[in-house]
């Protein structure tokens, strides 16, 4: 489904990414775990189109198409979501204007009808009761003046609404309490299918109790230099990134 | 024979015998009086320059070296169709049409007003009503200290006049629609509108500015409201005058006890604007909500002159004024608060918000507080930005188009005083302008 080839990523003239490689397959879940500055964001940012970072060597292919060459709304049509490790807050422009907005996009480019706005309002409303998210969020600003958790699980909510078939979750755990991290955890989980595959970027292995990833990844200093399965989480909490 | 000015001082001032005698021999004497002091105020005051402080962002030259002349040709050119064009689809509302500054009373429809309430133009106000008028006409409004509104006053032909009894509650809004047309030499166009809301009384009245051609004249507009005590009134202006026109336009409000005012100003055309908005909170327990919007592009020039005045305790402003720009345009904001010695608990806040489209677009923004009072609340704030990126990239990452993106983002910040306005057509209508302005700079490949 993707594959990275020795991705070189940089910055304002600073390599972050240093030959990065990644293969995920249909249907699995990945985790990519790193200190702090070690890339794993800024790969997400990438592979959502960001053009701020300058792709110098390397190539990403998704589906079969070479994804560095499609516009960011294009990778979305595509199939990719970014859950944002800081969501934007966009004051004035409505959460359900935003997804309804997106949604129809994306069935435009599939060339299907758009949806009505009561087909739109009534699959919402579904998805934010397993949420439990409060229906007033939907006529709220985009993350204006939502809290840390209520921006997490509306990324997780645009996710759902969105159904891609790459998800790429960065540091969605983050300052999340338990009740929390539970629902954003049932909110992958259930869209769990052999078709749909995730890359959850996380510091901790406390998500990955919730969120059980098929592989596990040690990304320092802008690449992976250990892969393995899920005990490989526990090693990393047990000895922290000392050793890599 | 035409009545032509060449620009300078002095020809505005001498052409008033001239304009007395031609169009103005009916008039009642104190009008004539009000011209003569108007001029003489003119004649100290001249147009201002860059050196006044009040002036410092809009060089007026190219103003002062334009010739101009009273129109002549009637209200012919204006058809009922076009005149049916600049309304608002789906809105009940009496309507005043003036085109180049003269009453239209064949494309006016006034049938509705009710009982005692009065909905006429001026110059009929003035014959019929002349004691009220009197009362109030350049009472407020001071033309010897604006140059502008003393060579209003001097020479004004018509506007709208509106006045509503106490205790009445008219819902039905009044558009005022002024047109002008092209008589192939640019016209000095002088509006002059008298709005008088009485006490417990509610009023709607949208003035409209609109060109049937795209070409050069001088309008120069001021309109005086009074809002009596516990009186409540919602005041649009909508300029889309010609993109090579010069506007002048003065609201000054004068607000009474517990009045509340909305004021919504939509600035669109114009080669060079002067927006000046000036309430005075004459009585305790006022409340003034002032919003604008601007929107200018290619060489347009928009100078939003704010001058909100507490004059009594317990009163209550908001000035909520956003601007976008593009090409080589540029905005002034300049938001004054003057709080007086007795108006102790004045709530006043200001907020001035500019989005720049383009590199070369530029916009200056000014508070400025003047308090001689201990016991108040005033606050301001002013940004200037690009388009947020972040947000751009967030909108996109979930499958929006740029394009769609720019305009949710576009839609979203003119909407934050848009959506202030209470008679929805007129919104929708404007809601629908902005849209098709966005959409031109995006197709122009700009807007980045």
């Amino acid at each position: 489904m993707l594959e990275v080839k020795n991705l070189h990523v940089q910055v304002d003239d600073k390599e972050i990414l240093k030959g990065m490689n990644i293969t995920v397959a249909p249907g699995e879940v990945h985790s990519i775990m790193g200190p702090n500055g070690s890339g794993k964001s800024t790969l997400a940012q990438v592979l959502a189109g960001k053009e701020t970072y300058e792709v110098t060597e390397g190539e990403v292919t998704f589906q079969g198409k070479d994804l560095l060459d499609l516009e960011p709304e294009e990778r979305a049509c595509e199939g990719i979501f970014l859950a944002f490790q800081y969501p934007v807050e966009i004051p004035g422009v409505a959460n359900t204007y935003l997804l309804r907005e997106a949604l129809n996009a994306k069935r435009e480019y599939r060339d299907e009808k758009p949806l009505k706005h009561i087909e739109f309002a009534k699959l919402a409303r579904e998805k934010m009761k397993a949420l439990g998210i409060d229906e007033d969020l939907l006529k709220r600003s985009v993350n204006a003046g939502f809290s840390g958790g209520e921006k997490k699980r509306n990324e997780i909510f645009q996710m759902q609404i969105l159904e891609p078939t790459l998800a790429v979750l960065d540091e969605t755990d983050s300052g999340l309490d338990i009740d929390a991290l539970k629902i954003v955890a049932n909110g992958v989980n259930s869209m769990k299918d052999s078709g749909r595959s995730f890359i959850v970027i996380t510091h901790y292995q406390r998500l990955l109790n919730y969120i059980v990833p098929d592989f596990v990844h040690v990304m320092v200093d802008g690449k992976i230099v250990r892969s393995g399965g899920k005990e490989l989480a526990y090693e990393l909490e047990e000895k922290g990134y000392a050793g890599f | 024979m035409a009545i032509v000015f060449d620009g300078t001082r002095e020809s505005y001032v001498e052409r008033l015998s001239e304009f007395l005698d031609s169009g103005q021999k009916d008039a009642p004497e104190w009008i004539t009086t009000l011209r003569r002091e108007a001029i003489s105020g003119f004649a100290k005051l001249g147009f201002p320059t860059l050196s006044d402080e009040e002036w410092r962002f809009t060089n007026l030259e190219v103003l002062r070296r334009g010739s101009f002349s009273i129109a002549e040709n009637g209200i012919s050119g204006v058809s009922k169709k076009s005149v049916d064009s600049y309304g608002f689809p789906g809105l009940d509302c009496l309507r005043l049409v003036f085109v180049n500054g003269r009453f239209a009373s064949s494309l006016s429809d006034t049938r509705d007003a009710g009982k005692e309430i009065l909905v006429k133009s001026l110059s009929e106000a003035i014959c019929e009503q002349g004691d009220l008028v009197k009362d109030h006409l350049a009472r407020y409004a001071d033309y010897e200290k604006d140059a502008f509104i003393s060579l209003n006053t001097s020479y004004f032909e018509d506007g709208a006049f509106v006045y509503v009894p106490d205790g009445t509650v008219f819902e039905k809004p009044v558009h005022v629609l002024h047109v002008s047309t092209d008589e192939g030499h640019p016209l000095f166009i002088n509006p002059r509108n008298l709005i008088i809301v009485g006490q417990n009384s509610v009023a709607k009245v949208i003035e409209h500015y609109v060109s049937a051609s795209q070409s050069v004249y001088f309008s120069n507009v001021v309109t005086e409201v009074v809002c009596g005590e516990n009186a409540n009134l919602e005041h649009y202006r909508l300029e889309f005058e010609s993109q090579k026109a010069f506007n002048f336009s003065t609201l000054r409000v004068n607000q009474q006890k517990n009045s509340n005012i909305a004021s919504h100003s939509v600035l669109c055309g114009g080669a060079i604007v002067r927006n000046n908005v000036h309430p005075v909170l004459g009585g305790e327990g006022c409340n003034s909500d002032i919003y604008g919007l601007f929107i200018s592009e290619g060489r347009q020039h928009m100078d939003n002159f704010m001058r909100v005045e507490h004059a009594s305790p317990h009163c209550d402003s908001r000035q909520f004024y956003n601007g976008v720009l593009d090409g080589r345009s540029k905005g002034v904001f300049h938001g004054r608060i003057l709080v007086h010695e007795g108006a102790e608990k004045t709530d006043a806040k200001q907020t001035n918000r500019n989005l720049l489209l383009s590199d070369t677009a530029q916009i200056d923004t000014k508070p400025q507080l003047e308090i001689y009072n201990d016991d108040v609340k005033c606050t301001h704030g002013a940004t200037i930005g690009q388009m947020d990126e972040e947000a751009l990239f967030y909108l996109r990452s979930r499958g929006v188009s740029m394009r769609q993106a720019k305009i949710i983002m576009l839609q979203a910040f003119t909407a934050e005083t848009l959506e202030h306005m209470s008679i929805d057509s007129v919104r929708e209508v404007l809601e629908g302008v902005v849209m098709k302005w966005f959409e031109q700079r995006l197709q122009n490949g700009k807007g980045k």
